[in-house]
């Protein structure tokens, strides 16, 4: 098993807000997140795919085509938008890193036919990242909040 | 969804690498300049990997600033600017490898309360890094 990892980066805004809660719920819980104006970081995205090298091509997948899927599925969808008004996968769910990375995980998934997705790893700041593998058990990952979270 | 959170975090402390099972010679041969009497020092870089639920309420695995909080006061108090053979006990008995210090932070965070600790990644420099997912294979001295 060979794995391949190809990096992209794209700038989003987002800001951390739950209608369930009180503003100083909001605020104890999101604290500068919760600005109401929101804020961006320049995210960092490495999707790693398994597999092994195709003897014709001596390659685990085509990059041309695994860089046209993350053009597409992920830059297309997020560089440059504010995540929580922008991004419909992301309704009813704060966008946090982990929310995020899940959704990617998501797109990417069906996407990616020749190789297995491996990793999903997105860096908020460089000090901050998460590893999404998949569905653990075939479960549903993270409920949505409710309808008009965000919004 | 299978989610690890991962936050890096720094410190910088010096050791000195110098086992009281093998002799003076043998010491410097087995460590080299790590076996300098007086110690050195390194900028540790410590990455720390959590999993479990995303809370729907949050959206988060664990409140960065409690994992922060609980870092902080577990690890990155205790070790920073300090000489870790003297001033950290389980460094009175073991040498302070990074392998070692892999898994004496290991276990200094495995009661987090807010997730499930999965991974300790340190970097002693910029070009060897280590990690530990707290379970040693064998026997260790």
């Amino acid at each position: 098993m060979v794995y391949l990892t190809r990096k992209i980066e794209f700038s989003a805004s987002h800001l951390y807000h739950n209608p369930a809660f009180s503003a100083e719920e909001n605020r104890r819980v999101f604290g500068k997140c919760n600005n109401p104006h929101g804020h961006g970081h320049n995210y960092v995205l490495e999707v790693t795919v398994a597999g092994d090298p195709d003897p014709a091509t001596g390659m685990v997948v085509n990059l041309a085509e695994l860089k046209a899927i993350l053009q597409r599925e992920v830059t297309d969808r997020m560089d440059h938008r504010f995540l929580n008004y922008e991004v419909p996968e992301l309704n009813g769910q704060i966008p946090t890193c982990e929310n995020v990375a899940a959704v990617i995980w998501r797109l990417l998934h069906p996407k990616i036919t020749r190789g297995n997705l491996h990793r999903v790893r997105l860096y908020e700041t460089p000090d901050l990242f998460v590893d999404c593998y998949g569905e653990t058990n075939g479960a549903g990952g993270s409920p949505a909040v409710s309808k008009d979270i965000l919004k | 969804m299978n989610l690890h959170l991962t936050r890096r975090y720094r410190f910088a402390a010096s050791h000195r690498l110098d086992s009281a099972w093998l002799g003076g010679e043998q010491n410097r041969l087995v460590y080299g300049k790590c076996n300098n009497p007086y110690g050195h020092g390194h900028n540790y870089v410590v990455e720390i990997a959590v999993s479990g639920p995303v809370d729907p309420a949050t959206g988060m695995i664990a409140n960065l600033s409690e994992l922060d909080a609980f870092v902080e006061r577990e690890v990155i108090e205790p070790f920073d600017h300090t000489y870790l053979n003297e001033e950290i006990p389980a460094f009175r008995e073991r040498i302070p490898t990074a392998e070692n210090i892999c898994i004496e932070i290991f276990n200094r965070l495995r009661e987090f309360p807010r997730a499930k600790l999965e991974r300790v990644r340190v970097e002693e420099t910029s070009l060897n890094s280590f990690e530990y997912k707290g379970e040693l294979s064998g026997s260790r001295p």
